[in-house]
């Protein structure tokens, strides 16, 4: 513990515990339950079974009933209390009202034993389902929406970097007539929200005949004013002396901007990369929009449509949910750092 | 590896420069910036520009047509429709009650939202600030769900909070009753308002992080020699520098939160009844839902908001090139 004091609080002086040290901790393991915990529920759950789901009180490892084979049939196993006082293992052939007719796997042709339901409890063993997350694979369209939202991000991610640099590259770069023009507009249009355009967006994406594809999902996020703004600020920072030291070797203007102006603002590209990925896998209202073919929807939207139907099969959901989840958990694991800083830095998003 | 990655890229590009080289020796340094200009202009006049102009073009129309020169023109009917009101605080009075039950179910979220919110973010700043050990840790705990989707971050909830759910569960071990949380009209709207919180505090609990850091560390030093409280410090120097970042903080959080959408339409629907229908739902289901179409009246109603977004978008840019100013 030594280390802790050591390093304690306001002053680390070494007076021992100040109430706020405690406060602190407090707070810090609190919120990191209130912050990890709820996705770590989703994960444990997500390898329930539909029965073991619909338990409660719930437990949080994935506890599933024991069977055992008899006569070509899984029946379920149960420890019993005979009328005798003995304990035993037995599994269940049927069941009729409050009794049960039970057998020793060990002896399955001899004659069953009729046990009231209230002398016996389950069997049950940690069980990973883990046929929660094959299931929908291969019977539902979850290996469609999987592909189509990874179509979507990868383009956008793509075609957002290659556009938003190149109109950076010129803003940054040259001095010509309108250039603060178009800053202002880009500037001012960093805030509109889709939520106000959503109606004569939908008719331009229909007029131009993306309605029901994943392109007319694609192109209207890729022109996002905040990708310019963020790669302009970073390429300001570049010196103007390189590109004429380039122009003096007769370095067209196309190879500046791909040879050393790209390379050089490598670090603020990984910062839109990664929030690009993040936005495009997460949205939801857009492509609920202009999205209405089955076979076209993405991750989100096929998992919103199948939490909405009426019986909800929990059981699929969460573990789609978690699929949903993992390219996110990959992204914040390893680029946490370049995140963290590039919203300290920038206050973007 | 992140050679062979580029290989092909760079090939790319070096194809694309042959004819580019003879463009640029046709028109000038002038075509080439054009020419870098043009896809994100293109991309952003289409998407972007041309639907903000159309907007207002649609709240005058009526019908349900989407193409433009299937609609009559109607004047100003969607927003007499939408700000006919006895009496404005009351939905029902209103010829349009939905949208005055979005109107206002929107205004309780933001001040809430926005209040515990931020009242959140700045301890878990404050917090994350003193010296403790693995900070980097402790920061990334908070920011976490941030990343997450609002489908996932609706289904974790609706997981949790659904009637055999784990906060039912904690509920019990407290010896208390099970509380139907989304089904609920008040505890369906403090779910929504605090899986908002949930989800969204790690980023606005980073920029005032970003503020607290930027203090200069004598201040405090001072403070101590002088034997001022720790309160008192905290409202004498931390508050007033932090004050910039934290009304950047205020504007942003207010801007996101009159959007809300995504995770509360996941978390409940709007429902239960309407009590947890905002204005982008409003605006999404006038516009598309197939029973009440009305693009012109889902155009009228999202004026209206943009109108709301654009003075709190105008103070965050007064207030942050005032903060720029400062430093």
């Amino acid at each position: 513990m030594r280390w802790l004091i050591a390093r304690r609080g306001r002053t680390g002086d070494g007076r021992g515990w100040h109430w706020t040290d405690i406060a602190t901790w407090i707070w810090l393991i609190g919120g990191t339950i209130i912050m990890f915990g709820p996705a770590i529920w989703l994960v444990m759950s997500s390898f329930k079974t539909p029965a073991a789901l619909a338990e409660f009180p719930p437990t949080m490892l994935p506890y599933a009933q024991q069977t055992v084979e008899i006569e070509g049939a899984e029946k379920p196993l149960y420890t019993v209390t005979l009328e005798d006082g003995t304990v035993k293992t037995m599994a269940e052939l049927r069941r009729v009202g409050i009794v049960a007719q039970m057998v020793d796997p060990e002896a399955p042709d001899a004659e069953p034993a009729r046990v009231n339901i209230a002398d016996r409890t389950a069997v049950r063993d940690v069980d990973f389902a883990t046929e929660n997350y094959s299931e929908p694979f291969m019977r539902f369209d979850f290996f469609l929406f999987l592909r189509n939202s990874v179509f979507v991000t990868v383009m956008a991610t793509i075609i957002t970097l290659l556009t938003n640099s190149m109109a950076a590259f010129a803003l940054s770069k040259y001095e010509f007539r309108g250039r603060n023009a178009v800053m202002l507009l880009i500037i001012a249009t960093l805030m509109v929200p889709l939520s106000v355009i959503l109606v004569p967006l939908y008719s331009v994406v229909s007029a131009t005949g993306l309605l029901n594809s994943l392109w007319g999902v694609i192109l209207p996020t890729v022109a996002t004013p905040t990708g310019v703004f963020l790669l302009r600020q970073y390429m300001l920072t570049i010196p103007d002396e390189l590109l004429d030291a380039a122009r003096m070797d007769h370095a067209s203007e196309w190879q500046i901007y791909w040879r050393i102006v790209l390379p050089l603002a490598a670090p603020a590209l990984a910062v839109l990369a990664i929030f690009s990925v993040v936005w495009r896998w997460n949205d939801f209202l857009w492509p609920l929009v202009v999205l209405s073919r089955m076979e076209l929807y993405t991750l989100q939207i096929g998992l919103n449509t199948f939490a909405g139907e009426l019986n909800v099969q929990w059981h699929y959901i969460l573990a789609m949910t978690v699929v949903a989840m993992i390219p996110v958990v990959v992204v914040f694991v390893f680029l946490q750092r370049f995140i963290t800083a590039g919203i300290a830095g920038t206050g973007l998003k | 590896m992140g050679h062979y990655l580029t290989a092909p890229l760079r090939w790319l590009a070096q194809v694309i420069g042959i004819p580019l080289r003879g463009w640029q020796r046709m028109t000038g340094q002038g075509g080439m910036i054009a020419l870098f200009l043009l896809p994100n202009m293109a991309i952003f006049t289409v998407f972007v520009l041309i639907p903000l102009g159309m907007n207002a073009l649609y709240s005058t129309t009526g019908g349900v047509e989407f193409f433009l020169a299937d609609r009559p023109y109607v004047g100003s009917e969607h927003y007499q429709r939408l700000l006919d009101c006895e009496n404005y605080l009351q939905p029902r009075s209103c010829r349009d009650d939905m949208f005055w039950v979005a109107v206002w179910n929107t205004a309780r979220f933001v001040i809430f939202q926005v209040g515990i919110m931020t009242l959140v973010a700045m301890i878990t700043a404050i917090i994350l600030n003193r010296a403790i050990p693995a900070k980097a840790f402790w920061r990334a705990v908070f920011f976490f769900p941030v990343l997450l989707s609002p489908v996932v971050v609706g289904l974790i909830w609706r997981w949790i909070l659904q009637r055999q759910g784990l906060a039912n569960l904690g509920m019990v071990e407290l010896g208390l009753e099970p509380v139907n949380w989304l089904t609920d009209r008040f505890w369906a709207f403090a779910a929504a308002v605090g899986v908002s919180v949930w989800a969204h505090m790690g980023f606005y609990t980073l920029i005032l992080l970003a503020g607290l850091q930027a203090i200069p560390r004598d201040l405090y030093e001072a403070a101590e020699m002088d034997g001022t409280p720790p309160f008192r410090t905290f409202y004498r120097i931390t508050l007033p520098l932090l004050m910039p970042n934290l009304l950047v903080v205020l504007v942003l959080a207010l801007i996101r939160a009159v959007q809300i959408f995504d995770e509360a339409y996941v978390l409940t629907g709007g429902g239960p009844g309407t009590s947890t229908m905002f204005m982008t739902q409003y605006i999404y289901e006038s516009g598309f839902a197939n029973l009440l179409r009305n693009p012109g009246l889902a155009a009228a109603a999202s004026i209206l908001m943009a109108l709301v977004l654009v003075v709190l978008t105008l103070i965050q840019l007064w207030l942050s090139r005032r903060a720029g100013g400062n430093r």
